[in-house]
């Protein structure tokens, strides 16, 4: 039951004399709330297991600070850190019982026997996993053993976060889905503080309530999932997120206008103070571009492939040399050569070096 | 799928055939053929049948008390030695470092005394307890303690036990370091998280993973001290009086002593027929050991 602080936290594996661009976490500075539900999202070697392992103990950090409210707990060991956390690949003890391996992190703190039964038997309700208890815990299917690691991770009640690292990469599709809404429930149950690590867009949307997204050792975005898809902060955001991601065109701006290849766009808000030399692009997600009947005053665009999505279609054009997709209007039928693309104006953005400007009225 | 019938494919097992038919069944049959057979010298053999294994199993015969004596040392022996190397070789790869070049340092010192001849190492103890020119010998006499492994049956012991725990720790503890190594450090990181005091640690997770091999090496050094013969026989020849004489000591004592050839043959088949069937014990637990024989769970 904390709220942890980030200060200038930073991780380089070769040692504080590394040049800043090879460290594997670069400084961060960050506040995770209490009872919140969060989700680190990136792709694999972005940091966000080095910051998962930062903040349990397990790594060392090279540079800054862990606060667990307030008091600065970076020197601690991970046994007196008061963190949980829940491997990528389930952990079970297996000369236990299912019992006995949710009761040993209780045990190894010295807790109360009747205690421990009864949050044995709760965790245990909590997971599907009662009939199993005084079952040894051999023989047992991944998701089953993955169960328990979950429970392992749950069973205390006063930690100050449970993190988990990719917890569901073993688990069936189908039981990924179960698993994943009984962690949500779960967050809901025993109000705790849970930190998820996952590339898996999908994952990381349903569970959290805030998304943290990394890139390249940074934090790009944090935000709610609708922030994340309405206003990314990063082009990398962009496009990791929404299915097919944003499509990032180069453009000239200027005022209310955007320009590609001549062709005017016109923009809701003003650009006038874009920094010199900066790689100028517009981003708008496929959503919010529909294809049309080529027309006068429209964009035109080479028509690759239609993806037929089941409720919705995208089609995969090409403007220029870019690569872009865009929506197709219900009953709309795509010819086989050009089209005309419509945009959404509200919905256009613009980065300069891949980062968001935020327009003038 | 169809099989070619081709009987020249024969002629590919027959040097498997001649080589172990003639260096392992041919003399096997001469031994079982000398042990129902008795011998006054000149090379003229009578039929014995099953007179000399009647009387190696029987305690009260001079054959049979012989035996049945040098097997309950070589058994003493061997719990002995387990009993010390077995824990010693975990606690040595418990403490071996995890990496850097400390570990090819400790692996080099590690193997040594397995490299080294075993009659050599009889003759390094040998030399070494000596209570006149020896290191250990001289020391411990000049410390006021009474060592002399010719004369004194414990010290004898003492000192084939202490000899035996030099030269065979090192394979229990390399076992255990490989079975160690293999553990992924997913189970400390959660082991750190769960809490774990460091005697957790080995008994919920050290000691499972290292069951199978365990096994393996509890296998290995029963057998190999349940054979010992050289070094023992360099360093005491079996003494004083029979009180290291180990069960391959006296066979050889009988077969090349005494040139009692009926005796030494049945004695090295029923020696034979222990060895194979705590072989076949170690083997059919060791294939069991973890087998969990329910049906695995479905989805729980």
């Amino acid at each position: 039951m904390a709220r942890i602080d980030l200060v200038d936290l930073a991780q380089s594996y070769s040692g504080n004399d590394a040049a800043p661009e090879s460290f594997a976490l670069k400084p961060i500075s960050m506040t995770w709330r209490q009872g919140g539900a969060y989700a680190l999202l990136g792709p694999s070697g972005c940091g966000k297991t080095t910051l998962l392992n930062l903040i349990s103990g397990i790594v060392t950090p090279t540079r800054g600070k862990i606060l667990f409210d307030g008091k600065d707990i970076t020197p601690l060991s991970t046994q007196k850190r008061n963190i949980a956390q829940v491997f990528q690949f389930p952990v079970i003890y297996d000369t236990m019982t299912v019992g006995e391996n949710l009761a040993f992190p209780l045990k190894n703190r010295g807790v109360p026997k009747a205690q421990i039964d009864a949050r044995v038997a709760e965790i245990g309700e909590l997971l599907d996993l009662t009939p199993y208890l005084n079952r040894k815990a051999t023989r047992l299917t991944p998701d089953a053993k993955q169960k328990i690691s979950l429970g392992r991770g749950l069973v205390r009640s006063d930690v100050a976060a449970v993190l988990f690292d990719e917890p569901l990469t073993v688990i069936d599709p189908a039981l990924k889905w179960e698993l994943r809404s009984k962690l949500k429930a779960l967050h809901r149950a025993l109000d705790l503080t849970m930190i998820y690590v996952t590339h898996d867009q999908t994952e990381a949307l349903t569970f959290a309530d805030t998304v943290v997204v990394m890139h390249d050792g940074r934090v790009v975005q944090s935000g709610t999932p609708q922030e994340l898809f309405d206003k990314p902060a990063h082009t990398f955001v962009g496009y990791f997120i929404g299915s097919p991601g944003m499509n990032i065109v180069p453009a000239e701006v200027s005022g209310r206008e955007a320009r590609i290849g001549g062709h005017v766009i016109a923009l809701q808000r003003s650009y006038d103070k874009l920094p010199a030399g900066a790689t100028i692009e517009i981003g708008v997600r496929p959503e919010f571009v529909h294809v049309a009947t080529p027309a006068p005053g429209l964009l035109l665009a080479q028509v690759e492939r239609v993806d037929d999505l089941g409720r919705v279609s995208f089609a995969r054009v090409r403007i220029g040399g870019v690569k872009f997709a865009a929506r197709v209007p219900q009953g709309f039928s795509v010819p086989g050569g050009d089209v005309g693309l419509v945009f959404d104006p509200s919905r256009v953005h613009v980065y300069a070096d891949s980062r968001l400007v935020e327009g003038g009225a | 799928m169809d099989k070619t019938v081709n009987q020249k494919a024969w002629f590919l097992v027959l040097p498997v055939f001649l080589i172990v038919a003639f260096s392992a069944v041919l003399p096997l049959m001469t031994v079982v053929n000398y042990s129902v057979q008795d011998t006054f010298g000149n090379n003229q053999f009578f039929w014995n049948g099953v007179g000399w294994f009647k009387e190696l199993l029987d305690p009260s015969s001079d054959l049979g008390s012989r035996f049945f004596a040098s097997l309950l040392r070589n058994l003493a022996f061997s719990a002995i030695i387990l009993t010390i190397q077995v824990p010693l070789g975990i606690l040595v790869a418990l403490s071996m470092p995890r990496e850097g070049w400390r570990v090819a340092a400790c692996l080099v010192i590690l193997a040594l005394p397995l490299l080294i001849p075993w009659n050599v190492v009889g003759t390094i103890w040998q030399i070494f307890g000596r209570p006149d020119i020896g290191l250990l010998g001289y020391t411990l006499n000049h410390m006021g303690i009474d060592y002399n492994y010719v004369s004194n049956e414990f010290d004898a012991w003492a000192t084939v036990i202490v000899m035996d725990v030099w030269h065979w720790t090192s394979l229990v503890a390399l076992l255990c370091y490989a079975g160690l190594k293999s553990i992924p450090d997913a189970y400390y990181q959660a082991a750190q998280i769960d809490g774990a005091s460091r005697w957790a640690v080995f008994r919920a997770i050290q000691l499972p993973k290292l069951n199978r091999v365990l096994l393996i090496g509890v296998l290995l050094r029963f057998m190999d001290s349940f054979m010992i013969y050289t070094e023992p026989f360099v360093v005491t020849g079996g003494g004083p009086g029979n009180s290291t004489t180990f069960v391959s000591i006296e066979l050889v004592k009988i077969a090349l002593g005494q040139f009692d050839l009926g005796k030494a043959a049945a004695l090295s088949l029923v020696y034979n027929l222990i060895v194979l069937i705590v072989c076949w014990v170690f083997y059919t637990v060791m294939t069991n050991a973890g087998v969990d024989h329910t049906k695995p769970e479905g989805a729980v």
